[in-house]
């Protein structure tokens, strides 16, 4: 695999504009959304472009891409260093709120097991409930201060949730409601608009260039991204969640990152989640 | 029961000078006599390979195909460098590691009693770029094998 | 249990397999914080492995050590079920302790 800086020359960005429009076939542009052949083009990209990954190891995002850093992510799966915050996350999901009633009364199945189906479209509310906004409103709802978005709380919290459904494939529905539709796309589009300094869009990196490098990092493939969050970074030397991850990317690419859980990032992620249904959890998860 | 490694911790404590434990042979073997329980204060203050392990083991190293260091090509960040050693020899009582361009190139020394493998793995920083040593002690003597890593997002909050 | 220290001692064969993942910042002292302050060093030092009351494993660390420091060795003479019991020190006398089943 070459190392290419993404960064360099006019050539780069003319092949960009091409590639631009070559990722965009690879979901086929129609005028009714249909998520279902979506899912299934966006799944063919990465499996024809990557004939030799396993099709369950796209969840390890880089490490599926390159040898000398699976052997590293291997190495620290034995022990990984999430394993406090999966502990800490444990115990505030079990400690009942000042009301005396716990996350598990605001849950399916007690909240175990049910991460895959996050996010889902809220046909009352109209829009999508992400796991983080609705561990949230869980707190909201029982008198309690809700956790940032961004900080270890809601991490050590989502990455309980994720463990406890480690292994099951995403499971995310759209209801044939034309709301739930028009998110569906919404978070679509939001993925492959360019913008910011950089003119990058999410594509531009994760449908574009898996595998190859952006400065010194490997990116990570679009298909099942979301799978292994929350993450621990060792570039965060800690964990963070999909709501950090969203705003530093958009940081990254000197584009203005939007307020957590706001329409588009819960949106992406619905679009994103979708995509990658069937694909197993693997959260919470390391990443370089 | 007065074990070895509390009365080390009591002594490190206390910041005492440097004391013989080889004369308190609580029926152990005589391995200990190569290395002893004391912190390594000195190693570790030092900057070059060189001069770390000289403060550490007061002697050099013969490079060796028979010490097998694992270390990634390209670490995938500088603060979690997974780092391995395994050996053929025989009578190890001491692996370390050495990273060259480190403030302080020594990272970790491991004493290796009798009945312990002399394998290691543990997961250190790396400022930058450069060689990773791995010292093995073996027989009285040291072995090392080295091992260039390229560190792209320096370990030391770079 | 709010031990800092976590670990996994597996006995395979007449080896017994130890991991050990310990809770720690690991500061090397060279990094700053927010405010450009540099964050003093805050490491463990020495970390102990006994089984039997005999040490088996010493490990003398410095701040190139990684955060949430890991080490994993093996060492004979073990059982299932004997106890293993680690302890660290750090450069600010702080000490920590546990013992485990080896499994």
């Amino acid at each position: 695999m070459r190392a290419r800086s993404v960064l360099t020359s006019a050539a780069a960005a003319l092949a960009f504009a091409t590639l631009a429009s070559l990722a965009a076939s690879a979901i086929a542009a129609t005028d009714a959304p249909d998520p279902a052949a979506d899912a299934k083009a966006f799944k063919k990209f990465f499996t024809d472009k990557f004939p030799k990954v396993k099709v369950e190891d796209f969840v390890n995002g880089p490490y599926s891409m390159n040898e000398d850093m699976h052997k590293q992510w291997e190495e620290k799966e034995q022990f990984p260093p999430y394993e406090f915050a999966l502990e800490a996350g444990k115990e505030m999901f079990s400690k009942p709120f000042k009301n005396g009633k716990t996350y598990a009364d605001c849950f399916a199945n007690g909240g175990i097991g049910i991460r895959q189906n996050y996010p889902y479209f809220d046909e009352k509310e109209g829009k999508v409930v992400t796991l983080e906004l609705a561990l949230n409103r869980c707190r909201e709802a029982n008198g309690e201060q809700p956790y940032s978005y961004v900080k270890d709380e809601m991490a050590s919290l989502t990455a309980y949730m994720a463990f406890t459904s480690r292994g099951k494939p995403m499971d995310i529905k759209i209801p044939s409601d034309p709301r739930a539709l028009a998110a569906y796309e919404n978070g679509k589009r939001y993925f492959y608009t360019r913008r910011g300094q950089l003119n990058f869009s999410c594509a531009t990196c994760h449908v574009q260039s898996p595998g190859e490098r952006i400065r010194a990092e490997i990116l990570a493939p679009a298909y099942g991204i979301l799978n292994a969050m929350p993450i621990y970074r060792s570039e965060w030397n800690g964990m963070g969640t999909i709501s950090r991850r969203f705003i530093t990317c958009n940081s990254q690419t000197r584009a203005v990152p939007l307020e957590p859980q706001s329409d588009e990032y819960r949106d992406v992620e619905y679009f994103l989640s979708y995509v990658a249904n069937g694909l197993p959890i693997s959260g919470p998860g390391a990443r370089p | 029961m007065l074990t070895r490694s509390s009365l080390t911790r009591r002594l490190v404590l206390k910041g005492a000078g440097s004391v013989a434990l080889i004369g308190l042979g609580f029926g152990t073997t005589p391995v200990f006599a190569a290395a002893n329980d004391k912190y390594p204060e000195e190693a570790f203050k030092q900057k070059s390979d060189a001069d770390a392990i000289k403060a550490l083991y007061g002697k050099s190293a013969e490079a060796s195909d028979k010490v097998k260091l694992d270390a990634p090509e390209i670490a995938e960040n500088g603060a979690v460098v997974p780092i391995a050693v395994t050996t053929t020899l025989s009578d190890v009582t001491s692996i370390s590691f050495f990273a060259s361009e480190n403030p302080n190139a020594l990272a970790a020394s491991y004493v290796i009693p009798a009945g312990t493998l002399p394998a290691v793995a543990n997961r250190l920083k790396m400022a930058k770029t450069c060689n990773i040593t791995a010292i093995v002690e073996s027989g009285g003597k040291l072995y090392s094998a080295t091992k260039e890593v390229k560190v792209t997002v320096g370990g030391c909050g770079g | 249990m709010a031990s800092s220290i976590r670990v996994r001692a597996t006995a395979n064969g007449d080896l017994t397999d130890v991991q050990a993942l310990i809770q720690h910042p690991m500061d090397s002292g060279f990094v700053k914080d927010a405010q450009g302050q540099l964050i003093p060093p805050h490491f463990i030092q020495q970390l102990t492995f006994e089984h039997n009351g005999k040490t088996v494993f010493l490990a003398d660390w410095g701040p190139a050590v990684s955060k949430d420091p890991y080490v994993k060795f093996s060492f004979k003479g073990g059982a299932k079920g004997d106890d293993l019991k680690i302890s660290w020190v750090d450069n600010k006398g702080a000490t920590d302790t546990t013992t485990a089943k080896i499994g």
